[in-house]
């Protein structure tokens, strides 16, 4: 029943017992096979000093990343550069191995001249897609290492009515280089009211910006209705107003990681108090590979095709024979054979008419 | 004025005498302090911090009144500064309070100007009454004091130190106004990380010699409890103009899902201390040292730098009037030579310009004689050809009648013939 020609479903008649095959086992195959690989993913962490990235870090994971780290006083920020700091460590869970690398950013925001202050961001992600894009097209090509940036997490700080001119020039800068992630971070200065203000003030001026931040993606219609319904709040809940901790208090005669003030405890993993939980869902338990296959698929693709599209442009000016990636020649037409063609064409019009004329002196002699 | 009197009595032994009697004069205070709240008092209040810190807010929670205010947005090319005076009264003392906000400060990307507005503002002020106090006729029981007694400066609760804006603002404006630092939205820090913060901030401003405003202590009544809170600085504040209800009370504070926060409770944040420090306790020593320090500062430099001086080369006082009248002739002096200068430039480009004239006409006239020249000699040519021309035609005319001449003739000939056959045939 099967035609050479693509492929048709094939339908077994009811009639005839249903052989099992065994392909139904695929997943558990390759379940088996991506735990015994191990996953990697790269998070950075980007904002305004004080922020509270390194304590949501150190909440998200359940580890202390940044033991005996330095901070800058205010006088040595005054004309601070944005650095590059790489953190990376191997977690493993019920099996699971994950290296994690934390990318953080610390100086973004700080000097009293904020310029291009995401200048070194962006050159670092495209750093990443360059080593990829050499290692993809080499000859050897069995153990590339992933270091592209597959998630950014920015923070915004609660204390302003919505987004400032450097929350707006970031993200307008790396938003098709990277999934962004937008935060309201320290969440725990606004009561609900102004957090939903908030809320919907970020999400009026992101789509007036256009800036285009992570999407989830869309429920697929067979999926059960409580899903879909998670699904929704999740999208509706954007961006999440986020609390961090690195303590543990006791609160309601539990141990909870929280922070404590005299009037309350803020409790980092209640939904009522904030949405870390909703965060640590989504980028943790549901997201996470999404957000890899969208940083393979649309923005390391994007990235790729400039590249190669910039690199053949400037082979045809330098007429070079060799290239140093193997690229198929493209089909779109060059500046210089248009130019010859336009020439040749004109130099056939004028001896067309010399021909005339010369046919109409003929012509003239013998009468 | 004779400077000889006033060093006689300086040399005066002065003496204390004892009174027999009640005289009365102890209750001069009370007539000043009648004067002057009959005649009311001036306040002026800067708030510089970040858009959204809660300048607008802890202003309502001070004074218990809402001032009318619009939301500022963040995307304002340069810092504003936005004064509103307003009169408020409280027990028969009327006090005309102007509240200044810095809108748009902190929002640029580039924020290395973003300190000069507000100095300026400052400066304009301290100008105004500089002027004032020149004036010939001037009334300055009746003038309204704009210069800004107090700055309140937000510090953004960021958890680990001053942002770097802060620092370089502070140390701008610390010999120009009162500073008092308090830390914003003091609710989103816990107790020890506030203590942490407090230290690290005054560290930071004492190590780069920021001059905050020190709480005076000479004052025995008021000493004890200045001092005291000269170590609680900066203040942790949190404002709100909405009611939460606690126990069976309804105080103003901020209701959070785990829990309220109460701004009037000592425990909670340091607004009461602020309110009693600003308002009720030190407020009239604020307005002090504001005249007696920022604007003296202010009016020496400023007429030094008019050129005033109080002792002159020969270390003699100066009195204003000699100084001024020194001034004003060497300022006569310098603009009649600018003068000079001027008439001299406006003369020699008049010299130079005619000189330039003659010579373009002097060009012109070579020119026009020389295509006159030529005009001559073409003209000469052409005639020259006319007549050959001429000649020519004349030749060929000559020629042209010869030959018809001729012609006619040999026609003669061949008509007379037939005519002799004619005759001869006829005969």
């Amino acid at each position: 029943m099967q035609r050479d020609t693509g492929v048709t479903a094939v339908r077994y008649s009811e009639s005839l017992e249903k052989q099992y095959v065994g392909f139904a086992t695929l997943p558990n195959q390759v379940h088996r096979k991506s735990v015994k690989k191990g996953f990697d993913f790269t998070l950075m962490v980007a904002g305004e000093s004080g922020m509270g990235k390194s304590t949501l870090v150190n909440s998200l994971f359940l580890t202390d990343l940044y033991k005996d780290r330095k901070l800058l006083n205010a006088e040595e920020r005054i004309n601070q550069t944005v650095e590059i700091i790489k953190h990376t460590v191997d977690i493993e869970e019920k099996g699971v191995k994950l290296k994690l690398t934390i990318v953080d950013t610390p100086g973004f925001g700080d000097a009293v001249n904020n310029n291009e202050c995401w200048k070194p961001i962006t050159d670092y992600i495209d750093q990443q897609f360059e080593q990829y894009f050499r290692d993809e097209s080499g000859l050897n090509r069995k153990n590339i290492q992933d270091n592209r940036v597959h998630c950014c997490l920015y923070f915004i700080p609660p204390f302003g009515h919505g987004l400032r001119p450097v929350d707006v020039e970031f993200m307008k800068a790396l938003h098709e280089k990277v999934n962004i992630i937008p935060l309201i971070a320290k969440a725990d200065c606004l009561t609900p009211n102004e957090i939903k203000k908030l809320k919907d003030r970020i999400r009026e001026e992101i789509d007036k910006f256009g800036i285009k931040v992570y999407q989830f993606p869309e429920c697929d219609s067979d999926e059960d209705e409580e899903f879909k319904q998670l699904d929704k709040e999740l999208k509706e809940c954007t961006p999440f107003a986020v609390i961090g901790s690195n303590t543990v208090v006791e609160a309601r005669g539990q141990r909870v990681r929280g922070r404590l003030y005299p009037w309350g405890i803020v409790e980092v993993e209640n939904q009522s108090h904030c949405d870390f939980v909703k965060l640590r869902n989504m980028l943790i338990r549901s997201h996470m590979h999404d957000l890899k296959d969208v940083t393979c698929d649309v923005h390391y693709e994007n990235y790729r095709a400039q590249c190669i599209q910039e690199m053949t442009s400037k082979l045809a000016q330098d007429n070079r024979m060799e290239s140093p990636i193997p690229i198929l020649p493209l089909s779109t037409p060059d500046v210089d054979t248009e130019k010859l063609i336009k020439m040749k064409d004109e130099e056939l019009k004028r001896m067309q008419e010399m021909l005339n004329k010369m046919q109409q002196q003929m012509h003239d002699k013998e009468q | 004025m004779a400077t000889s009197e006033v060093d006689a009595f300086a040399n005066e032994e002065k003496r204390t005498l004892e009174l027999s009697g009640h005289v009365g004069f102890d209750s001069l205070p009370d007539q000043l302090v009648s004067k002057a709240s009959a005649q009311g008092f001036c306040f002026n209040i800067l708030c510089v911090g970040e858009t959204g810190i809660g300048k607008s807010t802890l202003m309502n929670t001070l004074f218990n009144t809402t001032f009318e205010n619009e939301e500022a947005s963040h995307y304002g090319q340069m810092v504003e500064l936005r004064p509103h005076t307003y009169e408020l009264r409280e027990s028969n003392v009327n006090l005309k309070l102007t509240v200044v906000h810095t809108v748009g400060f902190g929002d640029q990307i580039n924020k290395e100007q973003s300190y000069k507005p507000i100095l300026e503002y400052i400066d304009a002020q301290f100008a105004k009454f500089l002027e004032e106090e020149l004036k010939i006729k001037r009334s300055l029981f009746n003038y309204h004091d704009t210069r800004i007694h107090i700055c309140l400066y937000f510090i953004a609760p960021n958890g680990h130190s001053l942002k770097s804006l802060d620092l370089v603002t502070m140390k701008k404006l610390d010999s120009k106004v009162n500073i008092i630092p308090v830390i914003a939205k003091a609710d989103t820090v816990s107790r020890n990380e506030l203590e942490k913060l407090k230290i690290k901030v005054m560290s930071e401003l004492v190590s780069n010699g920021v001059q905050i405003y020190q709480f005076p202590t000479e004052d025995e009544a008021v000493a004890e409890i200045n001092s005291s809170m000269n170590t609680l600085l900066p203040f942790a504040v949190v404002g709100s103009v909405d009611d939460v209800k606690v126990g069976n009370k309804m105080v103003k504070g901020r209701l959070y899902p785990w829990g309220s926060v109460e701004v009037e409770n000592e425990k909670h944040c340091d607004f009461v201390k602020l309110r009693e420090m600003v308002l009720r306790v030190n407020m009239e020593d604020l307005r002090e040292q504001t005249h007696a320090r920022h604007y003296e500062l202010y009016r020496r430099c400023k007429l030094e730098e008019m050129g005033f001086k109080d002792t002159g080369t020969d270390s003699q006082s100066f009195s204003l009037q000699q100084t001024y009248e020194a001034k004003r002739k060497e300022f006569i002096v310098e603009l009649q030579r600018k003068e000079e200068e001027m008439r001299q430039m406006f003369v020699n480009k008049v010299k130079e310009t005619e000189a330039e004239l003659k010579e373009k006409e002097k060009e012109l006239h070579e020119r026009f004689e020389q295509l006159k020249r030529m005009h001559q000699e073409e003209k000469k040519n052409l005639e020259e050809k006319r007549r050959e021309l001429e000649e020519e035609m004349n030749a060929f005319n000559r020629r042209k009648v010869a030959a018809e001449t001729l012609m006619g003739q040999a026609l003669q000939g061949c008509s007379q013939q037939p005519f002799k056959k004619d005759k001869d045939k006829k005969n």
